[in-house]
């Protein structure tokens, strides 16, 4: 049974939150945009093959470097869960009657409003380096896609966090799950050109298919078509959806 | 009508046993103290009855509900103040009430007022838009208390409600505690291992020592049981057993020893007998050079009942780094 009302205040707190803590908001932009500024500029006359040549490489990052803005973000706000039980909120929000279900929709709901604000302040910033901007539709379309990505990587800090009890993990997580998916997935250059024993593990990384659907939607280059992709999204996120909520459940809050 | 029925109740964590088997039952209305010192297995009792924890074994109902098949139905009708803070120290005093209040669907006019009802109750009416990150330790405690009670539980839980609070703030704390027993009638169980605040508030107390209710009974019948009040009487030297053969006939003395200048007695109305003693004395020749009463508090049937003081609470500097590490991350 899901709350709406449980669901709307855990969203309203993020909401909250992420206006006041403009830090934040500044530190989670920074990396990308040196990743897309450095990268995208030092590499700007590399001929990538795998690219037709009326898409330069810049082109190419930018859904790439958006893709990794999500992937950062969302599992960042998945695993804030740690900080919310270790500084005792989480059991205030645990012993009132909301369902468990609306609690951690309110999570992924919170989590993913931020990141795709995030995401798209990336895309702003990437207009003004000189990133060609599609028509409003397709970025709408895009916003979709990038939902579906958050809402995987959310349920994945989510997950971690009921495994991990406190912050000490932290790095280890960022270094051997976080940064894997991001380099896995095609984000920097075509996945094609990687050894094929790492393609493998490349497909199997839905952020994979992530930044292809936003490829395809954003410059109108990808892998796969990109009904494809989404199907693949939208069957992880749901699958994901219900993984995480089962942990959630679990996970005792004290 | 019991509004708490406790049976069996067990949790363990790993090698510890931390609440053993305990079964309790507290009626509505009543004020109820769990008395202990750290580590007694307190915390994890609320923690169990707030469904917070799975019991590993055993049982209890809150409010009519069963607190393992039916959390939702507990969940519902109590409220609890955490020992430690459960703010979020990035809202506002008015956005943690109003997010509390929502989660339990309370309705827009209905949540105003009673929030600016608690607020002022607590004292907080001019704070209630200042970042709780600003409050001090006593003003973030009445919020928390004033939280806990927005959506009118049937059974409020408070957890070390005055830990680390000063006296004048401990006091107001007291008294609101106590108004909202008898005004509203809230069943509320207080743990605590303050002796003068379980033995000021609390109708019933149970005393729990690893785990396991070591006596329960009112804060008087507890005192009672130890027999009598303590008078240490200072006494001229070579009288002390003089004393004794005179004093030891008298039906009110529970116990009497000797020692070098000293007699120790245990006796029953202290204040009365104290003349007679002298008197008794006087008329046996022997001089008393000093005496002392000393009633028995909640302190010395503790120490009766399980052999050891309370442990004041260890690991300050641990809680401030956790405090300052909170505040830090919390931004």
């Amino acid at each position: 049974m899901i709350q709406f009302s449980a669901v709307y205040v855990l969203w309203m707190r993020e909401m909250i939150k992420y206006v006041r803590a403009k830090s934040r908001v500044v530190g989670a932009v920074a990396m990308p945009a040196f990743m897309l500024t450095f990268l995208g500029l030092g590499f700007r006359r590399v001929e990538v093959p795998g690219l037709p040549g009326s898409i330069g490489y810049f082109q190419y990052l930018v859904p790439g470097i958006i893709g990794m803005t999500l992937l950062f973000t969302s599992s960042y706000s998945g695993m804030s869960v740690i900080m919310d039980r270790q500084f005792g909120f989480l059991k205030e929000v645990m012993v009132t009657p909301a369902s468990r279900e609306s609690i951690v929709l309110g999570m992924i709901a919170g989590g993913a409003t931020t990141s795709i604000i995030q995401a798209l302040l990336m895309m702003l910033l990437s207009v003004f380096i000189g990133f060609r901007l599609p028509a409003v539709h397709l970025i709408l379309a895009s916003m979709a896609v990038m939902f579906l990505i958050t809402v995987i990587f959310i349920s994945v800090g989510l997950i971690l966090s009921s495994v991990m009890k406190d912050f000490h993990g932290f790095n280890t997580i960022i270094n051997f799950i976080v940064f894997p998916l991001f380099l896995l997935s095609g984000a920097l250059f075509p996945v094609a050109n990687l050894p094929p024993v790492i393609q493998v593990f490349s497909y199997l990384d839905p952020l994979t298919y992530g930044v292809d659907a936003l490829r395809g939607i954003l410059i109108g280059l990808s892998e796969f078509s990109v009904a494809f992709d989404l199907s693949i999204l939208v069957t992880v996120s749901v699958g994901m959806v219900v993984i995480s909520s089962y942990f959630f459940r679990r996970s005792e809050a004290v | 009508m019991n509004i708490i029925e406790i049976s069996g109740l067990t949790k363990r964590f790993d090698e510890l046993t931390a609440v053993d088997n305990v079964s309790l039952s507290v009626e509505k209305g009543e004020l109820f103290g769990l008395l202990g010192p750290n580590g007694a297995g307190k915390t994890t009792m609320i923690n169990m009855l707030t469904t917070l924890l799975k019991p590993t074994s055993g049982t209890a109902e809150v409010a009519g509900y069963n607190i393992g098949t039916d959390s939702g139905g507990v969940r519902r009708n109590i409220g609890i103040v955490f020992q430690d803070p459960s703010l979020d120290l990035g809202l506002t005093g008015m956005e943690n009430l109003e997010f509390h209040a929502m989660m339990y669907n309370i309705g827009s006019a209905e949540r105003k007022e009673r929030i600016h009802e608690l607020l002022d109750i607590v004292g907080l009416s001019d704070k209630a838009d200042t970042l709780v990150e600003y409050y001090s330790g006593g003003m973030k405690r009445r919020l928390e208390i004033a939280r806990g009670l927005i959506h009118r539980p049937e059974v409020l839980f408070l957890d070390e409600p005055t830990l680390g609070l000063d006296a004048q703030t401990r006091r107001k704390i007291w008294d609101y505690i106590r108004t909202l027993n008898d005004e509203y009638s809230t069943t509320i169980i207080l743990t605590t291992h303050y002796m003068e605040e379980a033995d000021y508030l609390c109708e019933r107390i149970a005393i729990i020592d690893n785990g396991n209710i070591a006596a329960l009974d009112t804060p008087a019948n507890l005192k009672n049981c130890l027999k009598g009040e303590n008078v240490r009487l200072g006494v001229e030297d070579g009288h002390a057993d003089l004393i004794t053969e005179a004093l030891v006939k008298m039906p009110w003395v529970v116990d009497i020893e000797s020692e070098d200048g000293f007699v120790s007695l245990t006796i029953t109305d202290g204040e009365e007998n104290i003349p007679e003693i002298f008197r008794i004395a006087h008329s046996a020749g022997a001089g008393i050079s000093s005496v002392n009463l000393h009633k028995p508090s909640l302190e010395d049937v503790f120490i009766h009942l399980t052999g050891s003081s309370i442990r004041e609470e260890k690991g300050d500097r641990r809680s401030a780094r956790r405090e300052n590490r909170r505040r830090r991350m919390m931004r």
